[in-house]
């Protein structure tokens, strides 16, 4: 099938038009026709997380969706975290908690822990890391990216997340 | 249309098990319909003696369901363990049930509490049980031209206790068992037991056996144990790379006396 679509989506605040092919899968549209590249391929299959965005407000594998099913959306990418006075607190807390090696994971990271903590009211330890098994990283170990996420949770609900202790 | 494009169309619904195969060509239809325009296809609502949910209701709804939480919590819990937050973002409950995957949670939920399956095409509707409905691995009643768009769940009687529970090597992985319960008790003795398994043959097995045992004989340990074992008896599973047939089976046993243990604990603890 080689039929294209008009699509108009709102990307990071902003309208942006196009054609798409029918095909084509949004992580693919996002990098290669819109040249935001931040969002990674990993596995194509929704497995690894690598390409997780925000779609409507909640985060999604942007590996599984055609790019023709974002007409109409609200997408945010790693991008859009950013603005004119410096990072996202989530990117600095990332930094700040050694929370990335290499990187590939990141942007799928900090999509995944932005839709975890804000689309909750609080969160346990326990929660966090079931949270963030959404997305592989193969650096880290994920301490870091643990503590980063209880780090962001503190600041976005205003308390520290509950230590269940033990293992999960 | 797909009555239209037979065989050479498929719905697509969330898209998180359907398009990997597309993304590897594992599956290549000539035509996808998508069904993500159809928001009618997205309530849910209380009908009295059941809860109809939209076939095309993403999971992370049901998670966040008050509805579904207080009336039907068995599958509330199921949902917990569908793969990940953002899979459940997209996944819908009618794309896993038709999907009719063996190791997938809603389907055991669908057989345990009987879910009704109401299906359409151009030659009309009709409604389709679930003990009717899985047929074989990714094998369902549903014909070529007809649409799953809306699942009828009975709500929990009063005095009742539920419980999902699966395991996995990793969290969000599909389950090597998983069992479904929900018993509930009549003055002092059980009326009903319903039980189920995902992840130990070629569809979710509804595990008679065992619940015919629990309503004779209690929920005592005794009763639990010789459950346990009917309902490993009652399956049988495949060996593949994640887990022997052996394994799988003991792996059944220990799921269902780990559900029925906490389906009793939780008898009268809903409002």
């Amino acid at each position: 099938m080689t039929a294209s679509r008009k699509i108009t989506l709102t990307l990071n605040g902003e309208s942006v038009s196009g054609e798409a092919p029918a095909r084509m899968l949004l992580v693919d549209y996002l990098r290669d026709v819109l040249d935001k590249t931040g969002t990674h391929v990993g596995c194509e299959h929704g497995v690894c997380g690598a390409c997780t965005v925000i779609v409507d407000g909640f985060a999604a594998r942007s590996c599984l969706m055609f790019a023709a099913q974002a007409d109409g959306a609200e997408v945010r990418t790693v991008e859009g975290l950013a603005d004119q006075d410096g990072l996202h607190p989530l990117q600095k807390l990332f930094s700040e908690h050694r929370a990335l090696q290499c990187g590939f994971c990141t942007p799928g990271m900090l999509m995944t822990a932005i839709d975890l903590v804000e689309s909750s009211e609080s969160l346990n330890e326990e929660e966090i890391r079931v949270g963030m098994s959404a997305a592989l990283c193969r650096c880290t170990g994920y301490e870091g990216i643990i503590n980063a996420v209880k780090a962001y949770a503190e600041q976005v609900h205003g308390k520290p997340p509950e230590n269940r202790g033990g293992n999960v | 249309m797909l009555a239209e494009f037979e065989d050479s169309a498929r719905p697509l619904a969330g898209g998180q098990s359907l398009v990997p195969l597309l993304n590897f060509r594992l599956s290549r239809p000539e035509f996808l319909i998508d069904l993500n325009g159809l928001p009618e296809l997205s309530d849910i609502v209380d009908r009295g003696d059941h809860i109809a949910i939209g076939a095309m209701t993403r999971e992370r709804s049901i998670e966040n369901s008050d509805l579904v939480r207080s009336k039907a919590p068995l599958l509330h819990e199921a949902t917990t363990h569908i793969a990940h937050l953002p899979i459940r973002s997209r996944g819908t409950i009618g794309g896993s049930l038709a999907n009719a995957d063996p190791a997938a949670e809603y389907p055991a939920v669908a057989l345990a509490l009987e879910f009704e399956m109401v299906v359409q095409s151009v030659r009309g509707e009709r409604r389709i049980k679930a003990a009717d409905f899985f047929e074989d691995v990714l094998t369902t009643a549903l014909q070529p031209d007809e649409l799953l768009i809306e699942i009828h769940v009975p709500k929990i009687p009063s005095n009742s206790g539920w419980a999902f529970v699966e395991i996995a090597r990793r969290h969000g992985d599909f389950a090597l068992a998983g069992v479904a319960a929900q018993i509930t008790l009549e003055k002092s003795s059980l009326k009903d037991a319903k039980l189920a398994v995902c992840g130990a043959g070629s569809t979710a097995i509804r595990l008679t056996d065992a619940e015919e045992i629990i309503l004779r004989d209690g929920i005592g340990d005794d009763a639990i144990n010789a459950a346990a074992a009917a309902a490993a008896a009652a399956v049988d599973p495949m060996s593949d790379l994640h887990a022997s047939a052996a394994h799988r089976q003991r792996l059944t046993g220990v799921m269902t006396s780990r559900a029925l243990k906490k389906a009793a604990a939780r008898i009268g603890s809903l409002a």
